[in-house]
């Protein structure tokens, strides 16, 4: 049983559960103070003892089920038990009775499949995946490579020889054997694919996240939308764990008399305890203006998605979009959800042909109050302004009012200055310009801004 | 005393803490159980109300021991947590003993030795005597064992957190000056958390993790039964069923255990024979927290108690 306890643990690492190896000890005491006899509590007990988040809890709940429902087959002496559980249907479809009088100088493979012995074929399916180190299956692509190591550690090679003299001797049964060994070959598989699903689950999430990281956010398919906002969510709550730390840091070195006096006025101002002077940071305070025209539609709608979920960490984010004017949309996106925002935008604003020049005087002349020396303003676009005056002294102004102006530009640098772009000219006004085109830099750009604050 | 000794089964704490009046889901069975066994604290986690403090106080009664609890706030520290020296007692005894010190020294020839001689009794100021046991010093030094309760850990401070953990892994504090203060006999550790910022991970390590959510219907019923027994049955299903359609609202703060048993309370109080339309309008205020939630729900009342009643016919 320990070992089926150290398959679990591993299958719940490929759940994405972190485990430790204290944490697994303890789960052992655990269960050997609770014992096995009963499902729910044994559940219940890993679930307290691994998990250590409410997500966390989830997914090795799930795998819980997922590993004990379809024990992986048993060893001989246990295995009477998988009999109502064995998942193969596969090798008893054939329902001609007996045959194993005729196996004889068959090898051990034919012989257990000509049997029709399930618990044999089971264990023998076990014990041949364990001897493959099956449980190290971690991607798609390798469920060939598994399925046949475990095969050949059955012996398939002697069952091909054996097929290829009962061809000749003894046509019957080596049909009978072929269709056999179909049934095995359906078992393994699924043997292996249930593997896959239990062991390789977060390395294939892993690599398939971390391709979508990479993916230029304007040109995803629409399929992957979803994933992608998820994915967003995924680096907002990262950002927000590195950045909610408590925002007071003491500063050793400058006494703060007065709160020192008041602590120790009990000692008759004896300055037993010492107060220290504290530095108090201010909690990001963003304004965010999103070109919403074309191709930088989608990109906008992730990056607001990514700053609007950040409330913990940032105070206050006012957010504006505009193609050909511009209006506020902080309200829309607080109210709603993702999509129903997005779509309201897009009809208010989105689908012209942007005009950087009247969207930043839109700006200037009702909401450049909100811009104060603690304010970050980051403006998303690819300024390309279709060659209308791109107001660069408005920016300049702005650039003048705030903390810092930051420009994220969805276009690779080579693009910047080419056609209509103005990058150029409202770069020389920007704290930082970088590239914004895929989740990586996404991430690395809001991150940058927020840790700036720090 | 007799419940001291270790518990039988999960089924004894499910009826143990049932006699304190606390009825626990089989999680949460579970948990007590195995902190027992295997000696670990517990990290319950869950919405506010549910019934988290409790747990340890239930615990507390049930097995006649003392409950000592820490409340964490911001700028909580070792001083407040742990131990304090009593400056103003050593400050005292230095001026009573100020002559006896005098005397004491007086006798050296030089400075050197009466330095020596210092030294030999200047650790008096330092020992057992002049130190203020704070909670967390306390639970460790009860003879009979005690239930520690950490409350609302997330509120204090990342540091304090560093602070807890040799005193959950090991039962111990370390105290400079005296050394290391081993447990006489373990405390029942409970830490509780409302999650407003993520637990350290060596923290939630070294404890059991119990998140208790909203109860299912069944057991909330149980509970409001075991905590107002006057009630009639058909209006506690119906009102358990009310606040369950409430819990499906998209609400800023939803009623949980404790408002229930309020609730529950108010409906014996005003001797309501069953959930009417007037009735909840009048009493919404004692289940939601918010105008904005309250202004939400009103309009659902009739739709809720209809879907409550009918529940009633065939639960």
């Amino acid at each position: 049983m320990r070992e089926n306890l150290h398959r679990f643990f591993r299958a719940a690492r490929g759940a994405g559960v972190r485990l430790s190896p204290a944490e697994s000890i303890d789960a052992m005491r655990a269960v050997s103070k609770v014992g096995f006899t009963d499902r729910a509590i044994l559940r219940d007990t890993f679930l307290l003892t691994l998990a250590k988040t409410q997500d966390e809890k989830k997914a090795l709940g799930d795998c819980f089920d997922l590993f004990f429902d379809q024990p992986e087959p048993e060893q001989p002496p246990e295995a009477g038990k998988a009999d109502e559980q064995d998942p193969s249907g596969s090798n008893t479809a054939s329902d001609s009775p007996g045959g194993g009088g005729q196996a004889e100088g068959l090898g051990a493979l034919a012989q257990m499949l000509l049997a029709q012995d399930r618990n044999a074929i089971s264990a023998a399916i076990a014990s041949a995946a364990n001897a493959a180190s099956l449980s190290d299956i971690r991607y798609f692509t390798q469920r060939g490579i598994f399925s046949g190591r475990i095969l050949d550690q059955m012996g398939i090679q002697r069952l091909r020889d054996d097929l290829d003299n009962l061809t000749a001797t003894n046509p019957a049964l080596a049909e009978r054997l072929t269709n056999a060994l179909d049934g095995l070959r359906g078992t393994v598989r699924d043997t292996v694919s249930q593997a896959l699903m239990l062991y390789g689950r977060e390395e294939a999430e892993n690599l398939r996240n971390e391709i979508l990281r990479n993916a230029p956010l304007s040109r995803i398919e629409p399929r992957q939308v979803e994933q992608m906002r998820h994915l967003i969510r995924q680096i907002a709550r990262r950002l927000r764990e590195r950045y909610s730390k408590p925002r007071k840091r003491q500063r050793r070195g400058h006494l703060d008399v007065r709160r020192t006096l008041r602590r120790n006025a009990a000692w008759g101002g004896v300055p037993f305890l010492t107060a220290w002077k504290r530095r108090h940071r201010d909690k990001p305070k963003i304004v965010a203006l999103c070109d919403v025209s074309g191709s930088v539609a989608r990109v906008s709608d992730f990056f607001l998605l990514l700053i609007h979920s950040l409330h913990e960490v940032v105070d206050d984010v006012r957010s504006f979009a505009f193609s050909g004017h511009l209006i506020e949309v902080s309200g829309i996106l607080e109210s709603k959800s993702p999509e129903e925002a997005m779509a309201e935008i897009m009809s208010k604003v989105g689908f012209g042909s942007s005009d950087y020049g009247s969207s930043l005087a839109d700006f200037e002349d009702e909401w450049m109050s909100t811009i104060t020396p603690q304010t970050t303003v980051i403006v998303l676009g690819d300024a390309r302004s279709n060659n209308l005056d791109p107001r660069a002294d408005i920016l300049r102004r702005i650039a003048e009012r705030s903390k810092r102006l930051v420009w994220l530009n969805p276009e690779g640098r080579m693009a910047w200055g080419w056609g209509d772009s103005e990058m150029p000219r409202y770069s020389t006004f920007c704290s930082v310009v970088r590239q914004c085109a895929t989740a990586k830099q996404l991430e690395r750009a809001v991150s940058d801004i927020v840790a700036s604050y720090q | 005393m007799a419940e001291n000794r270790p518990l039988a089964s999960i089924e004894a704490v499910e009826s143990g803490l049932a006699a304190q009046g606390y009825i626990a889901s089989r999680q949460i069975a579970t948990a007590v159980y195995l902190s027992q066994q295997i000696e670990k604290p517990i990290l319950v986690e869950g919405p506010a109300g549910v019934g988290k403090t409790e747990l340890a106080k239930a615990i507390a009664a049930w097995r006649g021991m003392k409950m000592i609890r820490l409340q964490c706030y911001e700028g909580l520290d070792e001083a407040k947590a742990l131990y304090e020296w009593k400056y103003a007692k050593q400050l005292l005894y230095t001026q009573i003993l100020k002559d006896k010190l005098g005397e004491v020294l007086g006798g050296a020839p030089t400075l050197e030795a009466a330095l020596n001689q210092l030294h030999d009794f200047g650790d008096v100021f330092f020992s057992k005597e002049f130190v203020e046991p704070r909670p967390l010093l306390q639970a460790l030094e009860q003879p009979t064992g005690c239930v520690l309760l950490v409350d609302e850990i997330d509120k204090s401070d990342a540091e304090f957190e560093s602070l807890l953990l040799e005193i959950l892994s090991d039962f111990q504090v370390t105290i400079p000056e005296l050394g290391t203060v081993v447990a006489v006999s373990p405390p029942t550790v409970i830490l509780t958390s409302n999650s407003e910022r993520d637990l350290g991970d060596a923290l939630k390590r070294r404890c059991l993790h119990l998140h208790i959510g909203f109860p299912e219907q069944k057991l909330e019923e149980r509970i409001v039964e075991s905590r107002v027994p006057s009630i009639s049955q058909t209006l506690r299903r119906q009102m358990v069923g009310f606040i369950n359609e409430v819990r499906t609202l998209d609400l800023k703060k939803l009623p949980s255990v404790s408002e229930t048993i309020d609730w529950a309370r108010v409906l014996v109080l005003l001797q309501a024979p069953e959930l009417g339309h007037e009735v909840v309008k009048d009493t919404l205020n004692v289940l939601l927290k918010y105008e904005a939630d309250i202004e939400a729900t009103m309009p659902q009342v009739s739709t809720f108690i209809a879907k409550a009643s009918r529940q009633g016919v065939f639960g």
